[in-house]
């Protein structure tokens, strides 16, 4: 235990308690299902509002597809179907009747893998705003720098903007990938292992964005770096072969977990 | 603990002996790959040599005339009148009316086979497409002639030129009579034949589309056609358009199916309803009984049938380039 190192900030140590700020997402008995194998087993957890929760655990756990259920991605491919309830704000974003685009619209998510679009930077931010808004084009002008101040890649690309998303590093794709999901504005944004392609500094960037990001947005970050949760998250969750282990304050569970599976994975025992 | 022999040998390998071998072959090889690749060249190199010394009788008769001449009359004595305008005019009108409808048909279907398609008749459907690109040109043009015609021109043609006769522009476009041998019929035909060739091509650049790219553009909230639109296109466009390009040059090559119901008339007319010919059918249909200045010009239209190929296949290069400059840097 004692050779894992915390950061232990003093803003974790005053993260309130559960249950004291209500949960923007509310995972309910959630079963999840890849055709016939089951992926995730009654899972049961709550994202409260403007807070980082993390989701670790080893591979094939299940994290990921949790995340993918948040904003119904895995509509996209057959075969695969959730069944319980997930409400956001008290809406069950399961009902099949739901609005996927209005959905994806308030529930952001950034990829393992920067994914910039096939056009300029500016047009990679640009693109999401217009889906929704018709603006002038100065205004666009001033969402779409507003967007990328806030993903901290303005002053990196402010004289290139005409130059395709692509000609970025790693680092700054990633960014845009962030500064497009802020720009439409979601109430939720979802980092599916953000950083696992990144470098150190731009790790480390990135993970600075998150926690300005939570001020205004309901975080959830699934990562394979115990210690980037433990960085960044005020809550995290514990999960193991598609069952959700341990859930709590992020200080609690890395220094005293409740469960024995929990302390063998942070401990590095297995996974 | 004993050392295994191999290590502790008393004489240093020699590595450099050992790969002398490899590298004759890696040499044989080198020149092998070359050779091919020149081979490639020293051929075309040598059609265009033997297409201009065939022309040259026919460019030396009738000059950059024969471009521009309306009028076909081999049979004139003693100086047949020959001008290629009423082939050219043929080949690039149905290929042009083919494009129309197979790109967008085309396109279609391989967005439906990767974006929307049930798994389950995804394969049925992609085997038909590729079954229907193997299908022999002339079976196509005995389809055409027996089947898609009579149809066209009892059925459909009627009703559109009754439809446009009082429609400016389109009236000439769309004039009577109908006919079974007609540049629409033939351009029906050749959309057919090429559009195997667009949808296999489009659907295996949109598969090279990362699914993670495509749900970044969902998880925005885009539609299927947004993502289609904005993400799948752009990204695989240099593909999409290399194969439309493919498909273009087949259409403007094709000869049997288009000789059997384009009707072989060296007139140009404003109807797409009329006969015409193309510069492959004009050469498939006179080279048997074709001698002197009258071969002559039947190779004058080949080489002429390269050059619009080789022009077409600039533009496109040249569109491309366009585009991805203005996609960014």
């Amino acid at each position: 235990m004692t050779d894992l190192q915390i950061k232990t900030d003093m803003s974790h140590a005053a993260a309130p308690s559960m249950g004291a700020r209500e949960n923007k997402l509310e995972v309910r008995n959630l079963d999840f299902f890849y055709g016939e194998s089951k992926a995730l087993k009654n899972i049961n957890l709550g994202l409260a509002t403007h807070t980082v929760t993390a989701f670790i655990g080893p591979s094939g756990c299940g994290k990921s597809t949790l995340l993918r259920i948040l904003n119904r991605m895995y509509d996209l491919y057959p075969g695969q179907r959730a069944t319980g309830e997930v409400l956001l704000d008290g809406q069950n974003l399961l009902d099949p009747k739901l609005d996927l685009n209005l959905l994806r619209a308030r529930v952001g998510m950034v990829f393992q893998k920067p994914t910039p679009f096939p056009m300029t930077i500016y047009e990679n931010i640009a693109f999401g705003i217009k889906l929704y808004e018709n603006l002038s084009k100065s205004e666009l002008d001033g969402r779409v720098e507003h967007a990328l101040r806030g993903a901290a890649l303005w002053t990196e690309v402010k004289d290139k903007l005409n130059a395709s998303g692509l000609s970025l590093s790693g680092g700054q794709q990633q960014r845009l990938c962030i500064a497009r999901t802020v720009a439409i504005q979601p109430e939720v944004i979802l980092f599916d292992e953000p950083c696992s392609a990144l470098d150190p500094i731009s790790t480390a960037k990135v993970e600075e964005l998150i926690d300005e990001l939570k001020e205004k947005y309901t975080i959830a970050i699934v990562t394979h770096n115990m210690q980037q949760a433990a960085r960044v998250s005020e809550f995290t969750a514990f999960m193991y072969l598609g069952e959700l282990v341990e859930f709590g304050q992020t200080t609690k569970l890395f220094t005293s977990p409740e469960k024995r599976q929990t302390q063998d994975y942070i401990t590095g025992r297995f996974g | 603990m004993t050392v295994p022999a191999s290590i502790n040998r008393t004489r240093p390998l020699d590595r450099a002996r050992a790969l002398s071998g490899f590298k004759f072959g890696d040499r044989a090889f080198y020149w092998m790959t070359r050779i091919s690749a020149l081979a490639v060249l020293c051929i075309l190199g040598g059609i265009i040599i033997s297409l201009i010394m065939g022309a040259w009788p026919a460019i030396k008769t009738f000059g950059l005339d024969f471009l521009v001449t309306r009028r076909w009359a081999p049979q004139l004595s003693p100086s047949p009148v020959l001008g290629a305008l009423g082939p050219i005019y043929g080949t690039i009108v149905t290929s042009l009316i083919a494009m129309l409808i197979a790109v967008p048909v085309g396109i279609g279907i391989a967005i439906f086979l990767t974006e929307f398609c049930p798994p389950v008749i995804r394969r049925p459907v992609g085997v038909a497409i590729e079954l229907l690109a193997g299908i022999p040109s002339i079976i196509y043009g005995m389809w055409g002639f027996f089947v898609l015609a009579p149809f066209m021109t009892d059925h459909v043609m009627p009703t559109v030129i009754a439809t446009f006769q009082h429609v400016p522009v389109l009236n000439v476009i769309f004039a009577g009579p109908p006919s079974y041998l007609s540049l629409f019929n033939a351009s029906l035909v050749l959309a057919i034949m090429i559009l195997p060739f667009i949808t296999a091509i489009s659907r295996d650049v949109f598969q090279t589309v990362p699914p993670m790219l495509k749900e970044s553009a969902y998880g925005l909230g885009c539609t299927t056609w947004e993502v289609v639109k904005n993400v799948v296109i752009p990204f695989t466009r240099a593909g999409v358009i290399g194969g439309i390009m493919l498909a273009l040059g087949r259409a403007l090559g094709e000869t049997m199916a288009v000789t059997f119901i384009i009707g072989n008339s060296f007139q140009i007319s404003g109807s797409i309803f009329a006969p015409g010919t193309t510069i492959s059918a004009a050469i498939a249909s006179e080279f048997a009984e074709a001698d002197g200045v009258h071969m002559s010009a039947l190779i004058l239209l080949g080489l002429l049938l390269f050059v619009l190929t080789f022009i077409v296949l600039a533009a496109a290069r040249l569109m491309l380039a366009r585009l991805q400059e203005k996609q960014g840097k």
